[in-house]
């Protein structure tokens, strides 16, 4: 467990300094996924990619089980950062309406915008 | 037993100067609100994060406990976001085979999908009369917390307001995808986890897992590359509308 850990923040701490040498405007630990998703790749390079694969092939000791248990929780994650509302008390409730009703519009229309899309392409897709 | 009032405040005034008292009010609250969800069937309305929010701001009104001194708990909480983002490199390595084959609905909707969820904010928020602060910190609320709110500092916003305004987006998305996507008759499980982390980042990605794990591991992938997405984006359109 140790080492999974460890390779987790290793990833997001090279994402960290990668994006801050090269004044990227994405976040560390995004750059630390993609760096994580290579080094996967790479060492799974001899292992061709089919549903045939056991799922684990070319994940280190226990990174599987490791990534499960806190993706399972994610949602804890975002706690600490939504109770920061009661600094904003004020504001929110000043611009409550405009607030809610772009929230909503906009969520609503990207949720059918972004699937229909992804639908409509993969179909076509499927047809060629 | 007249030391016993002095000694209850003794232990207050220890419990409250140390992270472990909302660190670990923060663990009980999330753990009574999955409790609730799990209860309900895990119906979309019963959001934990939601519930657990609003039990410890109701605690830290009561109690007239400042927000600073319950991050003082709560940041080892907070700090696990940048390893999980990391994790999520490893259900996006076992579904390898899948994205492979996805990769051009996934780029398709990636655009129409950002530009939908930057431009439909702006737009609503002016037409009712939002002051340029509270639009910038609204324009990049569909991207996950961190990329947002450098994104409002850098454009004019609030960026404390705009974490507060993605962890609405993330519930209220988290809560209607999943009958907005059946009403639709939307079925694909590769189509539905896109849309839930591109519009509501990780808390959507969090409901996504939940239902399927497919459906999750699309999430993920949308919300690392709506990130970056809205990163180019909303500096560009914010010079439109500002």
């Amino acid at each position: 467990m140790v080492e999974s850990l460890l390779i987790l923040l290793a990833c997001q701490m090279a994402g960290e300094a990668l994006t801050r040498a090269l004044l990227l405007p994405v976040p560390g630990p995004v750059v630390g996924m993609a760096i994580l998703f290579c080094a996967l790749l790479w060492r799974g390079r001899r292992t061709p990619p089919g549903a045939t694969l056991p799922a684990e092939a070319g994940l280190p000791g226990q990174l599987g089980p490791v990534a499960d248990a806190l993706l399972q929780n994610l949602s804890l994650l975002f706690v600490p950062a939504a109770v920061g509302i009661v600094q904003h008390f004020g504001r929110v409730r000043d611009y409550a309406g405009p607030i809610a009703l772009s929230i909503i519009v906009s969520t609503l229309a990207t949720f059918i915008v972004t699937a229909l899309v992804f639908n409509w392409l993969r179909r076509s897709q499927a047809k060629r | 037993m007249t030391l016993l009032p002095s000694r209850i405040t003794d232990v207050w005034v220890y419990l409250s100067a140390s992270p472990l008292l909302w660190l670990t009010l923060t663990l009980a609250a999330y753990a009574l609100a999955s409790r609730i969800a799990v209860a309900t069937g895990r119906h979309p309305l019963a959001n934990p994060v939601a519930i657990a929010a609003a039990l410890l701001v109701g605690l830290l009104l009561a109690t007239g406990t400042d927000y600073q001194s319950y991050f003082a708990g709560a940041q080892f909480v907070h700090f696990l976001l940048g390893p999980t983002t990391v994790a999520l490199a490893v259900p996006l390595y076992r579904n390898r085979a899948k994205v492979r084959k996805a990769l051009l609905p996934m780029l398709g909707a990636l655009v129409a999908g950002s530009l939908t969820a930057i431009l439909s904010t702006v737009a609503v928020a002016l037409a009712l009369g939002a002051p340029p602060e509270i639009v910038a910190s609204l324009a990049p609320k569909s991207v996950t917390a961190p990329i947002a709110m450098s994104l409002s500092a850098s454009t004019g916003g609030i960026p404390t307001l705009t974490a507060v305004l993605v962890i609405a987006t993330g519930i209220f998305g988290a809560m209607t995808v999943t009958p907005l996507m059946n009403a639709l008759g939307l079925k694909d499980y590769q189509a539905r986890g896109f849309a839930a982390g591109l519009a509501a980042h990780g808390i959507g990605t969090a409901r996504a897992f939940q239902v399927d794990s497919v459906a999750g591991t699309f999430a993920g992938i949308a919300m690392g590359l709506n990130g970056l997405l809205t990163s180019v984006l909303v500096p560009l359109l914010a010079s439109v509308w500002r």
